[in-house]
Formats: structure tokens, C-alpha cells, sequence
């Protein structure tokens, strides 16, 4: 497996979503996963899978010792491998920009020379590829899309691609033509593509023109939660509190929010409104929030991590998603899981899938007030969308997802015989 | 001979338009008069007007043997008076057949006798005098929204005045006894029940155009036949379906109109008769008791109450809103009546369910929201302005009872101004009689007499100083 981020150390929903699969796939039995990431940091769960960097996989060759790799990068990975994985460098590589061990660094983000990082990540597949034995390759998102290409050229294996998200969704539309050329040669190289809902697939199907007898939703499921986590104690508040969490990104419909809570506090002033999260439309937010005039209840809290979100779930009397355009949006899962009644665009993947939650279209801004405000007032409706959320988001197992995707796995490989 | 009695239920609710939460104080009118005009017309010309035109043939056709009885709500009185007048043209002339029964209910299809049994007296109460009104004649047979049942709700029913209830045959209550039966209420043994028989209304209403049905294609005749060899003792049938039914779900293609008016000359040959409750308790005697201590109704497999009280959002809405209803029927407001009824239709609760949310089944179909919280949510934003105006009427800080009485006070304030200008009236004409030495004339001063009788029991409740104070509360 092809990864970009992996949990602890994550950017978004992708490193969640690639960790939680990949568990649910081992849960299944019989199967053994070998799982890249750019940069593992040392800390990240073993176990259900082995984890190789491709920043600590030569390529080039290094007269180094045992011991050296062992204090260089044993804290990450067994210097077995880095030995293996130096027996199968297939060129000179030695123009790049190498390290002491042969290896390229990698930042494991998304830097500003992401397009260049991606094709270093593809060389380094085809090391990997020529070193482990596997039956199929299977590459999260356009970044890793160019490696899996490559391992499936190199080995010959079936390749199948899961699209955590398309270019059209981050962008509203108006995709990026490097990015979009990435997506599109790698789901036509593809041998199945696995979408996280059906606006996904349809997506894939419309607009990227790929024959829709190779595409299959596979839902998201949630990791269930730590008790750490579900037993935070609420902060307590007099008032009322509506959040928004996630990136302030044009894709994520901030300003829907923004609207709506004006529209909630015009009426009632019982109520705080919380952006979490930061983005390159933070700034138009917060401009946005002083001109309505509701600056003295709608706070920014900047960008959270790991338990500061679940503290900030916790402090939530309803969670919004107004989200133009989800792939899937795992956020609102969580969120349920906390006890939190949530409400979120139709036009959010996750949407397909549950139904104790508010739908409203992200533009109805009218809806989404309105949505807010029976929550806040109504105990009845508050209690039973948390109760029924809880159970409902116990039902939504990564095991199922696993299953369906090894059953694809079968499919494909059987197609090949 | 058997008896078969048809009962053909019409209800509409005004269903609300979306009523936002900042609309609460500002926008007093609820409904979605498009959808109702639109929902209300098209039901009326696929269905309840070729039906009615219909019966309206195998009555005439019969000469008068065919007779069948029809159960409907005011507010779908209300809704057809508007919008398809000419339908209740159509019933007055069914109704002047004298072949067709109409039934006593709730006016507003409400859950009222599970929730309220005074407000429930009063709606039943209210819904036969319009039927009065309208056809000229007093309801005998009393059914409840959607047959709804208990051993409590057929007391309250006893205890107006009905000899007769049409109610579901639930088998769980019934057990391995037959619907064809007339039975008698526990609780209250004057009441006869009548119980539907969901099978052959099913094998009509779901199956006649199914064509995996293995009895498939139904005719008239196979089906008059299943009446006739039903066992020799039982003795009535009592089919209860939806006036929609007939031409919009088995539309008027599928020969369902046909199959209707062949049933009364295939009846003649077989002995099977059909005919009206009324008849049919007249004729015969109840066989058994039946007890009901949980509801029950003919909605959802379980034929129980919980397609509208099966969830916590049902149940908090209904609480809020009967929570009210003394305190609405104290009120005088026309408008706000009107509200008090129409937002007590079954319906905006059925639309709330949460069951089979999932697959979305007939729940969902009849709903014009999205999902159950949408209901909820635009019936509770109504539902708090009307709370609103409750309150605008009479504080809520003066309990019913202090209420009342200062109600009486006011109402009988003019009374006793009256009086005591009659009083000074007479006085005056007393002295200038006395100046013309003549006597009072007598009338007056009976009139006075009978004035008094009706304010004995009003001076005892009368507080000290009640008069400013109730001018306030009415301004209030």
C-alpha cells in the first residue's frame, strides 16, 4: 500500500482513513500489508502492518554499516530491510540529492515542491516494489498514484487506486491541470478504483471519463475512540455551543457557516459559535463574522490537534459541516461518536450513509439556521439525534470496509487468471 | 346471508409549509396552501370523485341494495370545501341515497383520545356537527383516527352517546378469533364493536393489481365468492380502506372501478349483501367480550400507536401541544382555534416516525419532509409561535383554574350592569309611577327575577376587587 500520511501524524482525513482501512483489512485475517509513507516518525501503531519509509529507502548504494543504520534509523525501521531494499536499487541515482544512507529526505507534508516530491516517491516505489513480494498494490490518492503506477510496471501486480478525494472537490470545480493529469493517468492505469461514496464515484465516472464497471464505493468507517478520549470532561459553559471544525478552506463552506449563525443569533443570544480549524479563508471569515456584527459570539480557535479536537467536540452542543463538496468527511463520524448531534450538507459523501444526523444543502443557509436553532431548543431532538448517533456510528465498522476491499482484491486478481 | 360493509376513509391534513425558527413571532400563517390546493385536487379528480360517481351507480343501480359507509375528516371537509367543491356536491347526493353511512370521528384526524379525553369529546363533538350540517344526519357509528383503540378510549366513546365502534381487527388482540364477528367492548358492554378484516380489505387494496399474487387477476366474482363461503356463523365483513385506494394507488386503468361495480350483481346471485354498521348491529347480537388495554390501530404491521408516539420527538411535540388545550379552549380567538385543530392531524406525527428510516418505506412516502428531524423541527418552530400566541392570550403565570373564574367574572359583568341598569330603570319608573300613582308594570319585574336566577352561582365567585384586574388580563 501507497500512503501519504499516517496517524499520529496527520494533516487530514487521509492518514486516518488509509490507518483505519488498513486495519480493518488485517482484522479480516490472512493478509499481509506492507504500507509506505514518506517519513515515518517512530511512533506511529505497528503490528497490523509494516510500515517502510520511503525516506529511508536507498537509492543509491552506500558502503554503511549495521550498527550505523541501526542508530541512524533504527527507531524506525528494522536495518533488515534497509539492507534488502539496498539490494534492489534498479538505477544511478547518484545526481540526486541523497543522504548519507542513499536515501532522498522526504517532509511527508505537503511542501510547496509537492509535484517533485511525488515523482521522488516514485522512484523510491520501484525499489520497494522490486524488494517486497505482494500480490497487489494499492495506492490512497493522487500523490501516491505515480509510485503505484510504477510498482505496477516494475512487477506486473494488479494496481487498484482508492480516491479519497478528486481534484474537483478541493477545488470547486476548477481544477488544477497538473494534479488533474496525475489523477487521470492513474485511474486509467488503475485495475479498479475504490471511491469513499457514490458522489466519488460518480465524479470519477463524469468527469475524469473512467468506465464505471471499475469503480466501487467503499464507505468510510470510523476507529473507534479511545475512553481517554470519550470520557473529556465538558468545560462548562452557560451558553449554548455550535462548532465548526475542519479546514477554512473554500471547499468546507465556511461562510455558510458564518450566515447561519447570524441568522441563529439574530434570534437568540444564548448561543457561541466556534470556528475551529485554519485555512487560507480564516482571515475572510473572521472579516466576515466582525461585518454581521456576531464577532462577540463567534470565535476562532486556529488550527487543533489530536486532543484538543476532541476536547473541542466535547465542548459542542451540535457540530456543523457545511461542506460544498465532501469526498466522504469523516469529522462528522467522530463527532457522533462523542455524543455530538451533527449536521451536514447533502453534498458530503458521508451523507450516504447516515441517517440520525440533519441534512441540509450546504447553500440553505435558511435549513442550516434552522436546523441549529430546533437543536439548541428542542432537548428532545438534541437527545435523540446523540443516542441514536452513538449507536449508529457503532455500526460503521472499518472491518466491513476492509471486507469489501479485499473482496474487490479477489475480484481483480481473479479477472487476471 | 352475509353482510359486507364497506367503509371508505377520507382524511387530508393542512400540512404546514416551511416555517422557519426567525418566522416564530412574526409569521402566523402555517400552511402550504399549493401543496393542499395541488394534493387535495389531484386526489380528487383521480380518485374521490370517480369513486364517489361510482358508489353513486351501484346505489342507482342496485335499486338501493348496495349500501356502504364513508368516514371523514373536518379537516378534509375543509380542504374539499375549498378546493374541489363540487366533491361534497357529490356526497350530499350520496348522502341523500340514504344508502350511505357517514361515520363519527375525530375533526381533525387527531391522536386527541390518547392524549386528551376532553379535547377529544370536544373534537368528535365538533366533527358530527359539521357532518350535520353538511348531510343532515348525526353520526351513529363512531371511528376513531385510524381505529385507533383501547378499553379507556371505549369508555370515553360509551360515554357519548355511541352504541357502535368500528375498530382493527388486531390479531394480537384477537387472537385465534374471527373479525367476522360483532363483539362487545369490556370496558363499556353497550358499545358493539366492529372489526376490520385486513386480509380480504389487503387482498383489494395491495393485491389487485400484484401481479405475483398467486389469485391473481381478481375478479368480482372469485371475490364475492370468498365472502359467500366464508363459515356459515360469520356473519359480517368489514372492509375498511382508503377512499385513495380506488383510482390512485390502483388507478383507474387497472379496472378497480369496473371491479366495484360488478360486486353488488355477483352479492345478489351469492346472498352476500352489503351494507351499513348500522344495519348490521341492528341484526345481529355480540358473540364476545374483547378487551384492549394497549392501543391499538390499523397503521404499521405492529398495529399498535407507534407511528405516532414511537420516539421521544413524538412524544415531546404531542406533550407541548396538548400540554395547551385547556388553555386554548378558554380562548375566544377564531383564528387560533382553527390553529389548535389543524395542528392536532395525526399526520405531522406520522411524518416524524424514525421506523424504518433506513429503507425509507411508507413513512417516507407520504412525507413531505426529508427526514423525521425535518418534521420535527418545522412542526415544533410552528408549534412555538402557536405557544406564543397561546400565551399572548392569557399570561402564563394565571393557572386554568383562577383563569376560569375570572373568564366567568368578565362574561358576567355585562350581565350584572345590565341588571343594575335595569334596576335603576325600574326605580326611576317606580318613582314616576309613584308620582303617577300607578303600579310597575309586571313584566319587568319578572324579567329581573329570571336575570338573577342565572347570576346566583356568578356573585359567589366573585373576588374582591376583580374588576380592574380582568380588564387587564384581557388586554394582556
Amino acid at each position: 500500500m501507497f500512503g501519504w500520511e499516517f496517524p499520529p501524524h496527520i494533516l487530514g482525513g487521509l492518514g486516518t482513513a488509509s490507518y483505519g482501512l488498513t486495519k480493518g483489512m488485517h482484522a479480516n485475517g490472512n493478509m499481509e500489508i506492507t504500507f509506505v509513507i514518506p517519513k515515518p516518525w517512530g511512533d506511529e501503531e505497528r503490528g497490523f502492518a509494516r510500515i517502510i519509509g520511503a525516506t529511508n529507502t536507498p537509492i543509491a548504494w552506500r558502503d554503511v554499516s549495521w550498527d550505523y543504520v541501526n542508530s541512524r534509523i533504527g527507531n524506525v525501521m528494522d536495518p533488515q530491510t534497509y539492507f534488502d531494499l539496498r539490494d534492489h536499487i534498479y538505477a544511478d541515482f547518484n545526481y540526486m540529492r541523497l543522504n548519507d544512507l542513499g536515501c532522498i529526505e522526504f517532509s511527508g507534508r505537503y511542501p510547496d515542491n509537492l509535484v517533485e516530491e511525488i515523482n521522488n516517491y516514485s522512484i523510491v516505489a520501484g525499489v520497494i516494489a522490486r524488494t517486497v513480494d505482494f500480490d497487489i498494490i494499492h495506492a490512497h490518492d493522487w500523490l501516491t498514484y505515480p509510485a503505484g503506477i510504477h510498482a505496477k510496471n516494475v512487477t506486473g501486480k494488479p494496481l487498484v487506486i482508492h480516491v479519497h478525494a478528486s481534484e474537483f472537490d478541493r477545488s470547486r470545480g476548477k481544477p488544477n491541470p497538473t494534479v488533474f493529469a496525475i489523477e487521470k493517468d492513474g485511474m486509467n492505469n488503475a485495475d479498479h478504483i475504490c471511491t469513499v461514496s457514490d458522489l466519488t464515484r460518480r465524479t470519477v465516472i463524469e468527469k475524469y471519463g473512467i468506465d464505471p464497471a471499475k469503480v466501487t464505493t467503499v464507505h468510510n468507517a470510523v476507529i473507534p475512540l479511545d475512553d481517554e478520549l470519550l470520557n473529556l470532561q465538558r468545560k462548562d459553559t452557560k451558553d449554548k455551543v455550535i462548532t465548526f471544525l475542519g479546514r477554512i478552506t473554500m471547499q468546507k463552506g465556511p461562510e455558510y457557516f458564518v450566515e447561519a449563525a447570524a441568522k441563529v443569533l439574530n434570534k437568540n443570544k444564548n448561543v457561541r459559535f466556534v470556528m475551529a480549524g485554519g485555512g487560507d479563508m480564516e482571515q475572510a471569515m473572521i472579516r466576515l463574522a466582525a461585518k454581521r456584527g456576531i464577532a462577540d459570539r463567534f470565535h476562532f480557535t486556529g488550527f487543533l490537534r489530536g486532543k484538543e479536537v476532541y476536547q473541542m467536540f466535547r465542548d459542542s452542543d451540535v457540530y456543523v459541516m457545511p461542506s460544498v463538496s465532501e469526498p466522504f468527511g469523516i469529522s462528522p463520524l467522530e463527532a457522533m461518536e462523542m455524543g455530538v448531534p451533527s449536521i451536514i450538507s447533502k453534498q458530503s459523501g458521508c451523507a450516504e450513509i447516515l441517517d440520525n444526523v440533519i441534512k441540509t444543502d450546504y447553500w440553505d443557509v435558511d435549513a442550516m439556521a434552522d436546523a441549529m436553532h430546533s437543536i439548541i431548543t428542542n432537548k428532545a431532538l438534541y437527545d435523540t439525534l446523540r443516542d441514536r448517533g452513538i449507536e449508529e456510528i457503532h455500526g460503521i465498522t472499518w472491518e466491513k470496509a476492509g471486507k469489501k476491499v479485499i473482496d474487490i482484491y479477489n475480484k481483480v486478481i481473479e479477472s487476471r487468471k | 346471508m352475509k353482510s359486507v360493509c364497506f367503509y371508505f376513509k377520507i382524511h387530508q391534513p393542512f400540512r404546514l409549509k416551511r416555517y422557519r425558527f426567525f418566522d416564530i413571532g412574526n409569521d402566523h400563517y402555517y400552511y402550504d396552501d399549493f401543496a393542499n390546493d395541488e394534493i387535495v385536487s389531484r386526489l380528487a379528480q383521480s380518485s374521490y370523485i370517480p369513486m364517489a360517481e361510482t358508489l353513486l351507480q351501484m346505489i342507482n343501480d342496485s335499486n338501493r341494495e348496495f349500501k356502504c359507509s364513508i368516514s371523514i375528516s373536518g379537516t378534509a371537509i375543509e380542504q374539499l370545501q375549498l378546493y374541489v367543491p363540487e366533491f361534497i356536491d357529490l356526497l350530499k347526493k350520496l348522502a341523500d341515497t340514504g344508502c350511505v353511512e357517514f361515520l363519527s370521528g375525530t375533526y381533525s384526524h387527531s391522536l386527541a383520545s390518547l392524549e386528551d379525553p376532553e379535547e377529544f369529546i370536544r373534537q368528535v363533538k365538533e366533527h358530527d356537527d359539521l357532518l350535520k350540517r353538511l348531510f343532515g344526519v348525526k353520526p351513529k357509528v363512531f371511528s376513531n383516527t385510524e381505529l385507533i383503540y383501547d378499553d379507556d378510549i371505549a369508555a370515553v366513546i360509551a360515554s357519548m352517546g355511541f352504541k357502535t365502534c368500528l375498530t382493527e381487527g388486531a390479531k394480537h388482540v384477537l387472537g385465534w378469533k374471527s373479525p367476522n364477528y360483532v363483539y362487545q367492548a369490556v370496558s363499556a358492554p353497550n358499545l358493539k364493536l366492529l372489526l376490520t378484516n385486513d386480509k380480504l380489505a389487503e387482498d383489494i387494496s395491495r393485491n389487485f393489481n400484484n401481479t405475483a399474487w398467486d389469485e391473481y387477476p381478481l375478479t368480482a366474482d372469485k371475490y364475492v365468492d370468498w365472502l359467500a363461503s366464508l363459515p356459515e356463523n360469520e356473519q359480517v365483513v368489514n372492509l375498511y380502506m382508503s377512499m385513495e385506494t380506488f383510482g390512485s394507488f390502483l388507478p383507474a386503468g387497472t379496472g378497480i372501478f369496473d371491479f366495484m361495480k360488478a360486486l353488488p350483481r355477483f352479492g345478489k346471485e351469492k346472498g352476500v349483501s352489503f351494507t351499513t354498521p348500522s344495519d348490521v348491529v341492528a341484526k345481529l347480537k355480540p358473540v364476545d367480550m374483547i378487551s384492549v388495554p394497549f392501543p391499538i390501530s390499523d397503521i404499521d404491521e405492529a398495529r399498535d400507536v407507534s407511528a405516532w408516539k414511537g420516539n421521544e420527538l413524538q412524544n415531546e411535540a404531542l406533550g407541548k401541544l396538548y400540554a395547551v388545550a385547556e388553555r386554548v379552549n378558554l380562548c375566544q380567538d377564531r383564528r387560533l382555534k382553527q390553529d389548535w385543530e389543524y395542528l392536532q392531524s395525526s399526520d405531522h406525527f406520522y411524518y416524524m416516525s424514525t421506523k424504518n428510516m433506513a429503507d425509507g418505506a411508507s413513512h417516507a412516502a407520504f412525507s413531505p419532509y426529508d427526514s423525521p428531524f425535518a418534521a420535527f423541527t418545522n412542526y415544533m418552530n410552528v408549534l412555538a409561535d402557536f405557544l406564543v400566541r397561546v400565551e399572548e392570550q392569557y399570561p402564563e403565570n394565571i393557572d386554568n383554574e383562577e383563569l376560569n373564574s375570572l373568564l366567568l367574572t368578565i362574561r358576567n359583568q355585562a350581565g350584572e350592569i345590565e341588571e343594575l341598569n335595569k334596576e335603576v330603570k325600574t326605580l326611576r319608573n317606580n318613582i314616576l309611577n309613584a308620582d303617577d300613582s300607578t303600579n310597575a308594570p309586571k313584566e319587568e319585574v319578572l324579567e329581573i327575577v329570571d336575570k338573577k336566577d342565572i347570576e346566583a352561582p356568578v356573585k359567589v365567585r366573585k373576588k374582591p376587587g376583580p374588576k380592574p384586574g380582568s380588564k387587564r388580563t384581557k388586554k394582556a
